[in-house]
């Protein structure tokens, strides 16, 4: 448990250092070290010359949720296979077998998307 | 000589804690100023330039001038921004990479948390760094870094798998998760004992930091900058930080999981574990000097149709040899696996050729 007690704190000490580094400026600002002069034109989006037409939170066609959807299956098949890889060494060839027959399960389903198409960018 | 500390030095759970978080920040900092430099001076040697040359001896200041400037830079965030995710975003992406050396032992006994599931804690949060890189990209509502913004989040789908796969073989060969485990199982380092894993955890970790044959989140010549297009003054330093802290974590894994960390003759460990994540980083340098940056489609093929088929096989001959050959002597079996890693590779490789061939027409 001191383990964790310690990757707490040190995540209490990293946020503490970014929030630092992130609200530097704003001290700074206040002693007149850094400008603050905002105008519209600075402050609009960034689009290489021309002027910003809409709003970038628009539907986008991402291309690759069938990706992402055999992701999350083999996502699954990596939580299940760490605590097998541990125990491996102990283990006669029966449970050798036995996570075969999981993995192998497995990639059927990723040779049927492969057939499929679906790893197949369009 | 024995250089290494007890696991619990130095008795005092505060002052330990702050002894080595101090350490560990100031680890990772004084590594990103060095990775800074050494990028724009050994890029700049390899395209026959000079690079950075007048801020102090060799232009080694030339980091501290670059923070300085940007430090007094205005900070501005633009109109159409989403104001709370454009201020978290640096910091959700930055202290996920930080998180990561809580768990690398820089020398025997040098590691704040000695955790029994060092590498599914890796693996977990290593995933976190690129969702706050997608949100920085999202954030400030601009077309370039949304195409940056999406594309982190197709890199992370495709490589999280390999790499955690490759991992998997290491955690078979140790019969443990926890990273001084894997460390001390390291009398012969793993890149010789399965170099097939080790081929597969390198790319994984090029694309995982965004380094360059997969640098598509950033992409200068097609993205005006990616993610961080909208970013300026502290909130781009930190961004930057963040790419480069990467980098260092990065080269640190692969230092502790394949190349022996913290192992080595007289020097003391810590010294070891530098040069060695030096090294590793001079190549992936050399690798950004030579190859041209790939397309999404063929990253996330190689990912998908190399890699992942890739691992499994490796994944495959690992636990199989555990199982049936435990007692295997080193002058067969790193000859062995050395030979089967180059011929699956190569044949692997002419298979996708094909492939593509075949898809193509």
């Amino acid at each position: 448990m001191q383990d964790y007690g310690y990757i707490a704190l040190f995540l209490l000490m990293s946020i503490a250092f970014a929030v630092f580094m992130l609200t530097l400026p704003l001290f700074l600002r206040k002693f007149r070290i850094i400008p603050h002069k905002p105008s519209p034109v600075k402050s609009s989006t960034v689009e290489c010359g021309l002027e910003t037409t809409g709003r970038s939170w628009v539907q986008f066609n991402s291309r690759y949720y069938l990706f992402a959807l055999v992701a999350v299956a083999l996502d699954m098949m990596l939580v299940f296979i760490l605590p097998w890889a541990i125990n491996l060494r102990e283990m006669d060839w029966r449970f050798f077998i036995g996570g075969a027959i999981f993995i192998a399960i497995l990639l059927v389903s990723y040779i049927y998307a492969w057939r499929k198409g679906a790893l197949q960018w369009k | 000589m024995d250089w290494s500390i007890s696991p619990d030095w130095p008795g005092n759970f505060w002052l330990r804690l702050i002894i080595i978080a101090v350490i560990l920040i100031a680890f990772v900092m004084s590594s990103v100023i060095m990775f800074i430099w050494m990028e724009r001076r050994v890029i700049a040697r390899i395209q026959s330039r000079l690079g950075p040359n007048r801020a102090g001896p060799f232009g080694l200041l030339q980091a501290f001038a670059d923070t300085i400037k940007i430090l007094t830079k205005e900070d501005i965030v633009p109109t159409l921004a989403d104001k709370v995710l454009f201020w978290a975003a640096p910091a959700i992406a930055f202290v996920p990479t930080l998180m990561i050396m809580a768990v690398i032992p820089l020398m025997n006994g040098l590691q704040l948390a000695d955790l029994n599931v060092g590498v599914l804690y890796i693996a977990a949060i290593s995933a976190v760094s690129a969702i706050g890189i997608f949100l920085s990209g999202i954030a400030g509502n601009n077309k370039y870094s949304l195409v940056g913004a999406i594309r982190e989040i197709a890199q992370l789908i495709s490589f999280e798998i390999p790499m955690v796969l490759a991992l998997a073989g290491l955690v078979i060969a140790c019969g443990s998760m926890s990273l001084s485990k894997i460390v001390e199982a390291q009398s012969i380092p793993f890149i010789l004992l399965q170099p097939l894993g080790f081929v597969i955890f390198m790319v994984a970790i090029l694309a995982e930091i965004n380094r360059t044959p997969f640098d598509l989140v950033e992409a200068d010549s097609e993205l005006t900058c990616g993610f961080n297009t909208e970013y300026s003054g502290m909130k781009f330093a930190l961004l930057y930080l963040t790419e480069y802290s990467e980098a260092v974590v990065g080269s640190a894994l692969i230092t502790a999981f394949f190349l022996g960390a913290w192992r080595g003759p007289i020097l003391p460990g810590i010294l070891w574990f530098t040069i060695k994540m030096f090294a590793v980083f001079m190549f992936i340098l050399w690798l950004r000097g030579t190859l041209p940056r790939l397309r999404i489609d063929q990253s996330m093929r190689l990912a998908w149709k190399g890699l992942l088929p890739l691992s499994m096989f490796n994944l495959f001959i690992v636990s199989l040899q555990t199982v049936f050959f435990p007692d295997l002597a080193l002058w067969i079996s790193i000859p062995a696996y050395i030979i089967i890693s180059v011929i699956i590779i190569i044949l692997w490789a002419m298979f996708m050729r094909k492939e593509r061939q075949s898809s193509n027409a």
